[in-house]
């Protein structure tokens, strides 16, 4: 593959970067990144994959855009109300760079499906909304071997970790369980501000493309902790748990299973009444 | 002085919309018994009815998992941050 005149133009500045340069930018563009989520993390994402050139991008989300969508899914439009998702990405995300190939997947991740859209994929990263796709996610990112970048946004905060499965901690190994359903209020009924969303998907994006062209230092073993009403970041460590359920020594967990929990759209009323738990 | 603790958003309601607020104890346990003193209703957001680590939340001493160090009878000291850092699913 060489770059055509338009590609060198195009990239020109993140081409002359050392760390890329015409062999990192080659490798960007014959790589394909997965997003589940195509919501207030999942838009910058893809926005910023997309924009540096990355060839191939699947967004999966089963949802339509709603007007309550648009303050911080930043890709969608009001013309795109009503419309799948998915959909909008293609279209906005591909017109931003004709390289990146947008598959358009209008579904919801299951346990059925998982395998074949995970496997397709050199990298995974998580802008889902609900605590089942997660654990679903992690659950397959570590059974079929593919880096993860886990991201998630609640109400002024956030919370990032990479995933080199079986090489560090994954999501099981820092919160072994989800929650039950309601303990820990989604957005829908805590609310989150829209450049939180966008801080957090975009590091996602940066995560991906250093996993990517194998630079820098990942995100591994630390999960980055986003204090927006502080404006300030945190690290703490976290390791591989050998009782880890699924990438443990003795792992429980050898195929996928479904968790329960409903989804974001419709976790509230009746789970939100449970006493315990973080809420 | 004492130890610092970190409330994450979820729990802030509970501590007045405070993300940091300062208890007493020589381990985590009683540490979070000082703050379930001072703020009620806190601890059993994080522990379950047994007094265990809900498996959804983790306590960090600094920067450290105490399930790695001592579990809830990791000792903390004067000027020590600990963090309280529950899973959030949000996008």
């Amino acid at each position: 593959m060489s770059l055509s005149k338009e590609q060198t133009n195009r990239y020109s500045r993140q081409l002359i970067l050392p760390e890329i340069g015409v062999h990192g930018q080659e490798r960007l563009l014959r790589a394909s990144v997965l997003i589940i989520g195509a919501g207030g993390l999942g838009c910058p994402a893809a926005l910023y994959l997309a924009a540096a050139g990355v060839g191939t991008i699947g967004v999966m989300d089963e949802e339509t855009v709603t007007l309550s969508n648009l303050h911080r899914q930043i890709v969608h439009t009001l013309d795109d109300v009503g419309q799948p998702k998915v959909f909008s990405v293609q279209r906005h995300v591909q017109k931003r760079n004709p390289d990146a190939t947008v598959h358009a997947i209008h579904e919801r991740l299951t346990v059925s499906n998982a395998p074949r859209y995970v496997q397709d994929y050199d990298l995974i990263l998580d802008g889902s909304d609900n605590f089942s796709t997660r654990y679903l996610v992690n659950d397959a990112c570590v059974l079929y071997n593919k880096p993860l970048v886990h991201g998630a946004a609640i109400g002024f905060g956030g919370q990032l970790l990479t995933i080199l499965p079986r090489q560090s901690a994954c999501v099981r190994c820092v919160f072994p369980e989800p929650p039950k359903p309601g303990a820990i209020p989604n957005c829908q009924e805590a609310g989150v501000l829209g450049s939180v969303t966008g801080i957090v998907g975009s590091l996602m994006a940066h995560e991906a493309l250093k996993v990517l062209l194998k630079v820098g230092t990942p995100l591994t073993n630390r999960l980055l902790v986003v204090e927006g009403m502080r404006s300030r970041f945190r690290e703490v460590l976290v390791r591989r748990d050998p009782a880890c359920a699924v990438c443990g020594d003795y792992p429980t967990i050898r195929e996928l299973r479904s968790i329960e929990e409903s989804v974001c759209a419709n976790a509230h009323s009746s789970s939100l009444s449970a006493s315990s738990a973080v809420e | 002085m004492a130890v610092t603790v970190r409330i994450p958003t979820p729990l802030q309601r509970l501590t007045q919309g405070q993300g940091e607020v300062s208890c007493d104890g020589k381990t985590v346990t009683e540490l979070l018994g000082d703050l379930e003193r001072r703020y009620p209703g806190i601890k059993e957001r994080i522990c379950d009815e047994s007094g265990k680590l809900r498996r959804f939340v983790n306590i960090f001493v600094n920067e450290e998992d105490i399930r790695f160090l001592q579990g809830d009878q990791t000792a903390v000291k004067d000027g020590d941050e600990v963090s309280i850092i529950p899973a959030i699913a949000g996008g």
